[in-house]
């Protein structure tokens, strides 16, 4: 009885969480649409998730990149430049640039977000903003979201460079490989579908984080501590929503 | 040619609001005249800021209705919300100041944002609310932490007033500060309501504020108004609660659930 009383418990929880999101999420992207707008923020926020990132996104490519080679290399002894450069474009744009970038940006921005708009929440400035006739949808929600989407993809567009950048440093340098014949296999093995899927998932990415971001910091309570747990919350949720629409995505634009 | 006097400027009418089963409202009814100074009084955790919140439209009530200017805006969402949001300020109890913005900006926040006026002018009414309570203009491109409390409340007295509302709501204004300070935000406060010829809110359970800044006095005690009448009589106010609350006895009809 008592294991069918918390499954139940668990099960209704999932579902008023599911809603709660859900009234969020239309809520957010209603106010990325009705005026008044606030391109000021939106650009604030551009920069902070666009160029700020870069270290971090940049970093964790190159040194991506770089593996990739390393273990195609070791893995699969000497088959020529074609089949190294091969795993790394594809590795990279499919896959690896997208999600290593979104996981990055979602411990970066997503902690970010939620940890102002929760403290926001608990020194009373959200209130504060309704007192001034603003909805905080508007304020705070719509630019993050916006800017968040818009700069996603242009993150995992330096990503998918650089990374591959990384993997051409390892083959010419270690391995010694010619740079043109590599360079060419790149180019050759660069399919417009997988670099545009991993464009799709930045920006669904993108809005994941702003979403689970803001949506934990908006409803945070209870003083510091609760911030802290909106962060952590904030997080987490994001890093599995970006994993789970990663399959998702993979699955509508491969798996046919 | 007959006049109808003109509706109360705030009313609220039965409210009742109640978090998880603990019935926090039962039944406010509180009118406030146009140019009214009401303070609300009472014990921490006795709903005062769940009945301040109520009457903004930061929380809905249970049931019951709240009327601006005899307008019922218990329902209004959206726009309709936000034309009875523009006759409000209010000064929250910590301030509330947006720390990503500058002093100026924050007390120019209404104008800027709402009333649409140019970032220039609107810093110049910026400046001159905040000569109005007291602040140095110099301070205007500081960033809100770096002040003191006692600024850090003018500054948001500066941003309630700036936007010239018709009502203000003052939360727990002298909270924190010491006595002098609270005695001049209070001094600030008369000053601006008179200014402005607003109607005022406060809920505070400082009775010293309370007697320099209110016209009535309201006492909530358990969900609901025990007594309400105009400052001197507060005294001989004839109920043990007030006697209790405003003499700050520990014995008494109010039980403070102290852990015994």
């Amino acid at each position: 009885m008592g294991l069918l009383r918390a499954l139940g418990r668990s099960v209704i929880n999932l579902f008023a969480v599911t809603g709660r999101i859900g009234v969020f999420t239309g809520n957010g992207v209603f106010h990325c649409f009705s005026p008044p707008f606030f391109p000021r923020l939106v650009g604030q926020q551009m920069v902070e998730i666009g160029f700020y990132s870069l270290p971090v996104v940049g970093l964790t490519a190159i040194f991506t990149g770089m593996v990739l080679a390393l273990q195609s290399f070791s893995g699969f002894g000497f088959a020529g430049e074609a089949t190294i450069a091969n795993v790394v474009v594809w590795g990279i744009t499919r896959e690896l640039g997208p999600v290593l970038a979104g996981l990055m940006v979602a411990g970066r921005i997503g902690a970010a977000m939620a940890a102002e708009i929760g403290t926001m929440r608990v020194t009373e400035q959200i209130d504060a903003l309704t007192t001034l006739s603003t909805n905080p949808y508007k304020y705070l929600v719509a630019p993050r979201l916006i800017a968040a989407v818009a700069m996603m993809p242009l993150l995992v567009l330096v990503a998918d460079i650089i990374g591959v950048m990384g993997g051409f440093i390892v083959s010419i340098y270690d391995f010694g490989f010619n740079p043109m014949t590599y360079l060419r296999s790149t180019w050759d093995n660069l399919e417009f579908i997988g670099f545009f899927s991993g464009i799709v998932k930045a920006a669904v990415f993108g809005f994941i984080i702003a979403l689970m971001g803001t949506y934990h910091g908006y409803n945070s309570k209870g003083g510091s501590q609760g911030v802290g747990q909106a962060t952590t919350n904030a997080v987490v949720s994001a890093s599995i929503l970006l994993l789970l629409f990663n399959f998702i995505i993979t699955a509508i634009f491969f798996a046919a | 040619m007959t006049t109808t006097p003109p509706p109360a400027k705030i009313e609220t009418r039965d409210l009742h609001k109640a978090f998880g089963g603990k019935q926090v409202l039962r039944g406010v009814n509180l009118t406030i005249q146009p140019g009214e100074s009401l303070a609300v009084i009472g014990a921490s955790g006795t709903g005062k800021s769940v009945l301040i919140k109520n009457i903004i439209g930061l929380m809905h009530p249970d049931s019951g209705s709240v009327l601006i200017d005899g307008q019922d805006v218990t329902a209004l969402t959206g726009r309709d919300r936000e034309q009875v949001t523009r006759k409000f300020g209010m000064l929250f109890q910590g301030a509330a100041l947006f720390d990503s913005l500058p002093v100026w900006e924050n007390v120019a926040f209404g104008l800027i944002q709402v009333q649409r006026m140019a970032r220039q002018d609107a810093r110049e009414k910026a400046i001159e609310a905040m000569i109005q309570v007291g602040l140095e203009p110099d301070i205007a491109e500081r960033s809100p932490a770096e002040l003191s409390g006692g600024m850090q409340k003018r500054v948001g007295l500066a941003r309630a007033i700036a936007t010239k509302p018709e009502i203000m709501f003052f939360d727990e204004p002298t909270t924190g500060l010491d006595p002098i300070m609270g005695s001049v935000i209070d001094n600030l406060i008369i000053k601006s309501v008179r200014e402005l010829g607003a109607t005022a809110l406060s809920i505070t359970h400082d009775m010293a504020s309370a007697r320099r800044i209110a016209d009535n006095i309201a006492m909530i005690y358990d969900g609901i108004i025990v007594w309400h009448g105009p400052v001197d009589a507060i005294d001989d106010s004839g109920s043990d609660v007030v006697d209790q609350f405003i003499n700050g006895r520990s014995h008494g009809p109010i039980d403070m659930l102290v852990a015994s």
